[in-house]
């Protein structure tokens, strides 16, 4: 079993536009072995555009580019969508930023659970219906009985976002990509929920991509952190020392989190340099 | 008295909100009172799935089955229904960015379309302005919510909830889908926009740091009831009484380190 479980070089994300071809991801480089990855870095910079371009989910017109793309034994660069479905049901899993988006708004929170787990496991639906109600415990959700009834219009949005968490981790996949997984949980459920794929990765050796904007939340719980601007790799670092970055937009991002602790009375916002964007893309390899 | 001030001023009494009947009958909120003054900035934290986002759909009319009273602005509010004057004084922020825009509309109609309704005919120059404020340039004018990160739509979100340039705002968490740069400027923003004109907000936030920069009163909840109100200084000082706010409070700082 080789720990690099993911090796990607030089990646691009690409829309074609009205003025021309727009640069989501600008020729990135990362590995991703049993460990949890963070990738932070503000809006717009490229988070959810990579996470979906591993997986092979930019819609079109948008398209991918890269030298290497490598999963496992598969060469994604070339796998088929078929390849693809195999892979997605299987090996890896993402966590979306929008909960309510991927969960389908016509089935019950129990339909959609009780169907993922029979078409991984062989289980019973009986069967199937205990292990959603375990699962939904797990994720902290109070009356896990009564939410299995619900359609995902009447659930919370930090009840969403544990069912989708939830129903991820089914086919206990060897790489998870988790995109602001936990954005809308209360910190004390967050820990929890943070508990579970922490487990994962020290317990079966998953590969962890924690995409999120929460800085201090990502020093806390990754290994290694990427921090993106524009399509590219600004910084990398251990996670542990992310208080202590030095690229300035780093450092803008830190200085930019309110704290209860020190309040101030306006936040610092970021002055961006332009050469921020011109950098050659550090890589995360 | 004084109608201007009295304006933005949000009043809850025991209210109850109920999801289903019979035996499905769930009740999300049990009772709440709740006084938010003019010009006040509030704070609604607490458990995920506690109620607050029911809390405010109740105040914008989009949850009908609830009972006791809810007066806004001296206006004692019905079950159902709400007159436009009530959404140009009352704009809400919804949670979730995604289902909040809709799909085929291009930033520029959802804007155009509120001013419309609203009565501006400067139209133009404000989409320009709202824009602008929210952080996001002309470019982004003619998109699709598709064609924006998750950010980026809530900052439309948000630019078209200040368009009819209302007195009071439901803010659900507005900025847990941004980063922290950008959410520095929202939050900057909200405060500008709260000192200059006075406006009303109730804020629910899960991030106890925004919570702490952004209102001045915090209620605390938890399956359904508000189990404690507390100033944010005392917040800072950890001064709380129940477990729960307790709990919270120190998962929070606990996270932190
Ligand atoms: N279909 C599209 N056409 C054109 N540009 C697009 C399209 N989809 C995304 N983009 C642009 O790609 C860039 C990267 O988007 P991405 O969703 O990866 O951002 P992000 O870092 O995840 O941000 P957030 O933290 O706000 O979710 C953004 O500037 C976005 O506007
Ligand atoms: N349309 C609905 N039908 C049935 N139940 C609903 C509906 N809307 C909300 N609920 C229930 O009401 C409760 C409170 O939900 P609400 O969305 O107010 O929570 P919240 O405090 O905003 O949580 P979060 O922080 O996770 O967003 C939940 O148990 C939810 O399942
Ligand atoms: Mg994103
Ligand atoms: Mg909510």
């Amino acid at each position: 079993m080789s720990d690099t479980l993911l090796d990607v070089e030089n990646l691009w994300v690409r829309f074609p536009t009205r003025n021309g071809i727009f640069d989501a991801v600008r020729g990135i480089s990362f590995s991703l072995g049993r460990e949890r990855l963070g990738i932070v870095g503000e809006s717009g910079s490229g988070k959810s555009m990579t996470g979906r371009a591993v997986l092979k989910l930019i819609r079109k017109p948008g398209f991918v580019e890269a030298d290497k793309m490598q999963m496992g034994e598969t060469d994604l660069l070339t796998a088929s969508e078929r390849d693809m479905r195999a892979i997605r049901g299987r090996h890896a899993a993402m966590i979306m930023q929008d909960p309510k988006f991927s969960l389908n708004p016509v089935m019950t929170v129990e339909q959609q659970m009780v169907e993922a787990l029979t078409t991984h496991e062989r289980v019973s639906r009986r069967e199937a219906r205990s292990r959603a109600l375990e699962m939904l415990d797990a994720v902290a959700i109070r009356e896990p009985e009564r939410v299995l009834r619900l359609y995902p219009h009447e659930v919370s949005g930090g009840m969403g976002q544990r069912i989708m968490i939830a129903m991820m981790l089914i086919p206990d996949p060897e790489i998870l990509i988790a995109d602001e997984p936990t954005s809308a949980l209360d910190v004390s459920v967050q820990l929890q929920v943070l508990e579970i794929m922490d487990k994962l990765v020290k317990d079966r050796g998953m590969g962890l991509i924690f995409i999120s904007h929460d800085l201090n939340l990502v020093a806390n719980f990754c290994d290694r952190v990427a921090v993106m601007y524009a399509g590219r790799i600004v910084e990398v670092c251990e996670a542990g020392k992310l208080q202590e970055a030095q690229h300035p937009y780093t450092r803008g991002l830190l200085n930019a989190v309110p704290d209860l602790e020190h309040p101030r009375d306006r936040l610092e916002v970021l002055e961006r340099d332009p050469a921020w964007r011109e950098a050659p893309s550090v890589s995360a390899r | 008295m004084n109608m201007a001030n009295d304006n933005g001023a949000i009043d809850i009494r025991n209210l109850r909100v109920w999801f289903g009947e019979g035996a499905a009958r769930n009740v999300a909120v049990k009772g709440m009172n709740l006084a938010v003054g003019a010009g006040e900035s509030f704070g609604l934290v607490g458990e995920s799935g506690s109620g607050k986002s029911t809390v405010l759909r109740a105040i914008a009319g989009l949850v009908e089955s609830w009972d006791g009273s809810i007066t806004v602005g001296g206006e004692s509010l019905r079950q159902k229904g709400r007159s436009k004057a009530f959404y140009k004084t009352v704009q809400m922020v919804f949670q979730d960015p995604y289902a909040s825009l809709h799909p085929r509309h291009t930033v520029d109609r959802v804007l155009g379309e509120t001013l419309q309704l609203h009565g501006f005919s400067d139209i133009d120059a404000r989409i320009t302005r709202l824009l602008d404020s929210v952080g996001l340039g002309g470019g982004f004018r003619f998109r699709y919510p598709h064609q924006l990160s998750g950010g980026q739509r809530q900052r439309v979100a948000i630019a078209r909830a200040l368009a009819p340039e209302p007195r009071i705002l439901l803010l659900d968490e507005p900025t847990s889908a941004l980063d922290v740069s950008v959410q520095a400027e929202i939050l900057n923003l909200l405060s500008d926009l709260r000192s200059e004109m006075g406006l009303t907000y109730l804020m629910v936030s899960h991030d106890l740091g925004v919570v702490g920069h952004m209102c001045g009163q915090v209620a605390v909840m938890q399956q359904g009831e508000i189990v404690e109100e507390l100033g944010v200084a005392e917040m800072r000082k950890l001064q709380a009484n129940h477990p729960y706010t307790k709990h919270l409070l120190e998962s929070s700082l606990g996270a932190i380190r």
